[in-house]
């Protein structure tokens, strides 16, 4: 026998979900029933989902993503190492080491101000335009590069508030068991440290799987560039929209394992 | 020659007025003015110095010439600048046709509308002189064993997938200038590149460039052959259609092509 105190909520609860679903239901209707009453809508609907050339050509972009992840694969841990030695750079605390220091802070400061996209070029024409014989001039090696070169300030910058987000008492203690400075890292800040920054990091491997597509610029056929000859021979933008659901099929479910995560830290937390 | 000058001057006087009372009136974007949009920016020889309004270029000479086919003077032409996917994406346009070497291919002509075409561009295999040296010549076998690059937004695409076939997969690039740098760093051996454009570059951008031999554009199969773009369903596309065969008839069309791009002869052909 419910109490009346439980009749109450469930009524509440049951009020809310007949309200949420209705007017998620309205707007749904609304966008469904609205819009192709403008006046382009048949232009656009034949220009951006036109289901023949997308059954044309989704098979090809799905060849053309294993590239996209190929990439991903082989420039994430690469970015972990390089942005992890950036930010001890930065935390170099040795009088001796300010050059490291300076170095880390120069670093973040020129990758994290230039655009992506700018870094693949320069990089992706400039250093093999110096005459590196075959293979070493490769597009994907330079844009691989480009890609831990900028993805690696960002990620140096998450490591390093992790790093000071350990409170320093921790590492008067571990200095009072005798550890030393390169213990006192190792052993007892940076555990904490990485996993604290775990959804962050999270978060910025899953633009970097959206940016791998910008090595196209080079010249790798990707699946942005693969998308972009479809659409050339087609005259028709659907092929971007397939390829925009490939993307999505992958970056949704990390997006949503990221915030799993960061609720779970923050459920530990409290 | 200063006979065929006059025939086509007298000619265009002589059908201006005419052409224009009774085709393009009320059809254009703006009142007695022809907006016509070109790539930004527009590469020779289509358009000298990416100044379409000197008339210099092929390109340009050929839209003056519509235009004053059509009736319009050279002051009423307008031009503006477009991208390749401005040109073809659903809406309305803000220029009455678009000019920039588009390819006329049906499934593009489903979307948008086509002139006849103006031009029928052979392909042509840009390379340098290293890779010649190497023993690079135009037989399909040493073709297929190149490093392939080109624009990603043209014909040539297809065309290297079906006639070259290369043994590794091409390099793709946004634009000319791109496929240019990327051959400098030496991570392509060739690119595909309609005549004109490849001969241009050979000559210009690219310091050991060699244009290796061309595709001819009278091909069985997919001739390139280039339009002028219209939105889907634009009524000018009539009249500029008669002022193109009026022009192919009366044998201007050609002497543009003589005068811009008459340095085409004499390249190898393939096969």
């Amino acid at each position: 026998m419910p109490t009346r105190r439980q009749a109450y909520e469930t009524r509440v609860k049951r009020r809310s979900a007949v309200i949420a679903g209705g007017s998620t239901l309205g707007v749904l209707a609304a966008i469904v029933l609205l819009v192709p009453l403008a006046p382009g809508w048949p232009g656009v609907k034949k220009s951006f989902f036109n289901a023949e050339v997308f059954a044309k050509t989704f098979p090809g972009l799905l060849d053309a993503f294993v590239w996209d992840v190929a990439i991903f694969l082989w420039s994430a841990p690469l970015i972990f190492l390089l942005g992890l030695l950036i930010a001890l750079a930065r935390d170099a605390r040795s009088p001796a080491l300010y050059p490291l220091r300076l170095f880390g802070m120069f670093y973040t400061d020129i990758f994290r101000g230039v655009p992506v996209i700018l870094v693949i070029y320069l990089i992706g024409f400039g250093i093999p335009g110096l005459g590196l014989p075959r293979p070493w001039n490769s597009p994907f090696i330079w844009g691989t590069v480009a890609l831990v070169l900028t993805y690696s300030a960002y990620v140096a910058e998450v490591f390093r508030t992790g790093i000071e987000s350990v409170h320093q008492s921790q590492r008067a203690a571990a200095a009072s068991l005798g550890l030393v400075n390169k213990d006192v890292m190792r052993y007892v800040i940076l555990p904490q440290a990485i996993r604290k920054v775990v959804p962050a990091n999270m978060n910025l491997f899953i633009a970097l799987q959206k940016d791998v597509a910008l090595l196209s610029f080079i010249g790798p056929v990707e699946i942005f560039r693969q998308a972009g000859v479809y659409k050339s021979l087609l005259a028709n933008f659907t092929p971007y929209v397939g390829a925009a659901l490939i993307f999505l099929a992958i970056t949704i479910p990390a997006t949503r394992y990221a915030d799993y995560l960061l609720a779970k830290q923050l459920r530990e937390r409290t | 020659m200063r006979l065929l000058l006059t025939t086509i001057l007298s000619s265009l006087v002589a059908t201006g007025a005419f052409a224009q009372n009774y085709c393009a009136a009320g059809k254009t974007l703006l009142d007695n003015k022809l907006t016509v949009a070109t790539g930004n920016p527009a590469y020779f020889p289509w358009v000298m110095d990416d100044a379409p309004e000197s008339k210099n270029g092929f390109e340009a000479a050929v839209v003056y010439a519509v235009a004053n086919e059509m009736g319009f003077a050279d002051s009423a032409v307008v031009w503006t600048r477009s991208s390749f996917d401005q040109a073809i994406q659903p809406g309305v346009k803000d220029f009455d046709f678009n000019v920039q070497q588009f390819s006329i291919t049906p499934e593009r002509d489903e979307i948008v509308d086509f002139s006849a075409p103006y031009y029928a561009a052979a392909m042509a295999v840009l390379t340098r002189k290293t890779v010649v040296d190497k023993g690079a010549d135009t037989s399909i076998g040493a073709l297929k064993g190149l490093i392939w690059g080109a624009d990603a937004n043209t014909t040539a695409v297809p065309m290297l997938a079906d006639i070259v076939q290369p043994d590794k997969e091409p390099l793709l690039y946004g634009d000319n200038a791109d496929v240019v740098e990327a051959m400098k760093a030496n991570q392509i051996d060739a690119a595909l590149f309609d005549l004109p454009t490849a001969l241009y570059l050979s000559a210009v951008v690219l310091e050991d460039g060699v244009v290796l031999g061309q595709f001819p554009a009278e091909r069985s199969e997919n001739p390139d052959e280039f339009g002028l773009l219209f939105e889907e369903g634009n009524p000018l596309k009539e009249c500029v259609d008669a002022a193109l065969e009026t022009l192919k008839q009366n044998g201007t069309l050609a002497a543009l092509e003589t005068e811009w791009l008459s340095a085409t002869t004499g390249v190898p052909v393939i096969e």
